[in-house]
């Protein structure tokens, strides 16, 4: 358990937290290398079947990073995509899979450091929460 | 004199409601229904008041009928479709059972058993035309009666109604029953006299009695919770205020219940008391009311 | 449409504890407006089934697919039957009437249904959905200004309220408009407020299952 990496998806908005990611880069600001950057146009196109298959096809955690509240480039989007999230909590909490995997977090493009403290709360989070029941046996 | 009798002569009516209980504990309400009995033209029984599952309007209704009190035997279109409301018209009227009031009823939700199945087959205007029909030797069907009853149908409105949309559709309503064979009406409680009296000018050129709902006032919480909860009532404030000050709250009730039927007097053709419990009291009324 | 939402996952689950290959059936008519059976949800449903059995390292095939109208015998039938031998029962995503056409068709396969069937209705907004017509045979809106008081009146009064409306909220409900004092004022708006005059009705329930005969468009000789 003590050497457990997580691997995390994160679905990430075009506008705001992948320019964060790569603010992050340019600025040689660490994060841990266990997320996956997925970019989307809007966290709004991210919808719950998308979750659920980075869910099923390996990922422990799956995190949507969307703009700050007020934002969004297509006005409702990350509204949209944070109401999404908490359904998917829902859905995972009836097959009794832990809801706190899937979380939804706002950035503004600036927000390099942010980037980078929210990808390192997410890999902890997940440590503690352990191996996703559907891949215990990847190492 | 029977209810008919009292009707059909023009004098100023005065009637009572009794509402039986849950369980087969009847000896209260036979004494309460005792002590009125001389002062009262009808007393009205209740069907399931409030959508509460109690002890029947028929069998108690048959009860006050070997006592020698002409019952209101109330029916509500809740619990039983057509067949059920038809039969049971037959059986009260061999219990001697001679008055109906044609209610809607209350929704089950409202009650103790929310999730029964609620009924309505029929609705207060087509239990009247219905109630006619079998007056008339026939069922809702078409079929021949072998004996017809001959019952008074009676009805209820909501003078009170909150709005005017609400209160327009009472009174088309009210025709509707009219139409249909109520031959009185009985209503909500009145306690502001000058909102019922507009209603009463509306209303007047129908030419059906109508008898005019007192409630006992019991305490300020009561009104309260009736403005609150009870659709078409409305206590007013100074009337609250007087509740609240009082020392002796049933004497202070008896005083505006009385003060109430006074002016009722001058506006409709009767009063109906309802004392919810405190029937010892309505002899008092009637006499501070002179009546 | 018909207004349906997916069964707690337990249910389902408890349901189809016994079988490995699940034909996942979903419709692309109402359930699919209402978003508790088209292509979409029948994919989550399908997910969520793996999910469940990866977890209790029990196999599983899901095989996802959706019929234009599942009430509609030719819309399923080459479906189904091109696949017949690949799945043992059917989790129809459908309503009521969906699932017992597959049963129907296919009398040697099982069919779950994967919906709770909740009423015939419209969208209030997305989202959120209301009941509107209780199909009772005899359609009344014509004199009510299109406002249903078979489905919205609380006891599905026809000759005008009951008088427990208070400040024009059902008594069953502060959350629901009185339906009379609705169509009061949709008549009034359209000048038709003498239609509230009309005769006392009395509805004529029909007789259920209820069904529909077109002669003309038979193919059976019945004469
Ligand atoms: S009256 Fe109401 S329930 Fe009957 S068919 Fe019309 S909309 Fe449907
Ligand atoms: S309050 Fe209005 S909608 Fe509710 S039951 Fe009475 S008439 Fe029907």
């Amino acid at each position: 358990m003590d050497n457990f990496e997580p691997l995390i998806a994160v679905f990430s908005c075009h506008y705001c937290s992948y320019a964060a990611a790569d603010l992050a880069g340019s600025s040689r600001i660490q994060y841990p290398p266990n997320i996956r950057i997925i970019k989307v146009p809007c966290t709004g196109r991210v919808s719950v079947n998308h979750i659920l298959m980075a869910l099923e096809d390996g990922s422990d955690g799956v995190y949507v990073a969307g703009c700050l509240k007020g934002t969004c480039h297509f006005i409702r989007g990350n509204y949209k995509a944070e109401k999404r999230v908490q359904y998917v909590k829902d859905l995972l909490s009836e097959i009794n899979i832990e809801p706190e995997r899937v979380q939804m977090y706002f950035m503004s493009a600036a927000e390099g450091t942010k980037f980078a403290n929210v990808a390192l709360e997410m890999t902890e989070a997940i440590k503690k929460i352990g191996h996703s029941p559907l891949n215990k046996s990847r190492s | 004199m029977s209810f008919r009798e009292s009707l059909e002569s023009g004098k100023f009516l005065v009637t009572a409601e009794v509402g039986p209980g849950k369980g087969t504990d009847v000896e209260h309400l036979l004494k309460a229904a005792d002590i009125i009995k001389d002062r009262v033209d009808a007393i009205n029984v209740t069907d399931l008041q409030s959508s509460v599952m109690r002890l029947g309007s028929m069998a108690f209704s048959h009860l006050l009928t070997d006592m020698g009190i002409d019952p209101i035997f109330q029916m509500t279109g809740r619990d039983r479709n057509r067949l059920a409301l038809q039969s049971d018209l037959l059986s009260a009227w061999v219990l001697g059972i001679r008055n109906v009031l044609a209610l809607t009823g209350d929704h089950p939700t409202m009650g103790d058993h929310p999730h029964a199945k609620p009924v309505f087959d029929l609705d207060s205007v087509s239990l009247l035309e219905m109630i006619g029909k079998l007056n008339s030797g026939y069922d809702m069907a078409g079929n021949e009666l072998k004996g017809a009853p001959e019952f008074l149908p009676g009805a209820v409105v909501n003078p009170g109604a909150d709005n005017e949309a609400a209160l327009d559709l009472q009174i088309m309503k009210m025709e509707k029953k009219i139409e249909a064979g109520a031959k009185f009406f009985q209503t909500q409680a009145v306690y502001d006299i000058d909102l019922f009296e507009k209603f009463i000018r509306r209303v007047e050129g129908f030419k059906v009695p109508i008898i005019g709902g007192v409630i006992l006032l019991k305490s300020a919480g009561m009104a309260r919770f009736m403005n609150k909860n009870v659709a078409g009532v409305f206590v007013p404030i100074p009337l609250i205020k007087e509740m609240t000050d009082t020392k002796d709250k049933v004497k202070k009730s008896v005083e505006i219940a009385a003060r109430i039927v006074k002016r009722l007097k001058n506006l409709c053709q009767g009063v109906h008391i309802m004392a919810l419990g405190w029937e010892k009291m309505i002899p008092a009324v009637l006499d501070q009311a002179g009546i | 449409m018909i207004v349906g939402e997916r069964k707690p996952m337990e249910e389902l689950l408890g349901m189809i504890e016994d079988f490995e290959r699940i034909l996942v059936l979903g419709c692309k008519g109402c359930v699919t407006v209402c978003c508790a059976g088209g292509p979409k949800e029948v994919k989550t449903l399908s997910t969520l089934i793996r999910m469940d059995r990866k977890q209790k390292g029990r196999k599983v095939i899901t095989i996802e697919a959706s019929t234009e109208l599942q009430c509609e015998p030719e819309s399923i039938r080459p479906i189904l039957e091109k696949m017949a031998n690949q799945y043992d029962v059917v989790l129809s995503m459908a309503c009521g009437a969906g699932v017992q056409t597959v049963a129907k068709l296919f009398p040697d396969k099982l069919v779950l249904p994967a919906l709770n069937t909740n009423f015939t209705g419209i969208a209030e907004e997305h989202g959120v959905w209301t009941e509107a017509c209780l199909a009772c045979g005899d359609c009344v809106l014509g004199r009510t200004a299109g406002i249903c008081p078979v489905t919205l009146c609380a006891k599905g009064l026809l000759n005008g309220p009951c008088g427990g409306a208070s400040e024009g909220k059902c008594e069953v409900s502060k959350d629901q408009p009185c339906a009379w004092q609705e169509i009061y004022h949709a008549l009034k708006r359209l000048n038709r407020l003498h239609y509230l005059k009309q005769k006392p009705q009395v509805k004529d329930w029909p007789v259920h299952p209820g069904r529909v005969v077109r002669e003309d468009l038979r193919e059976v000789e019945t004469t």
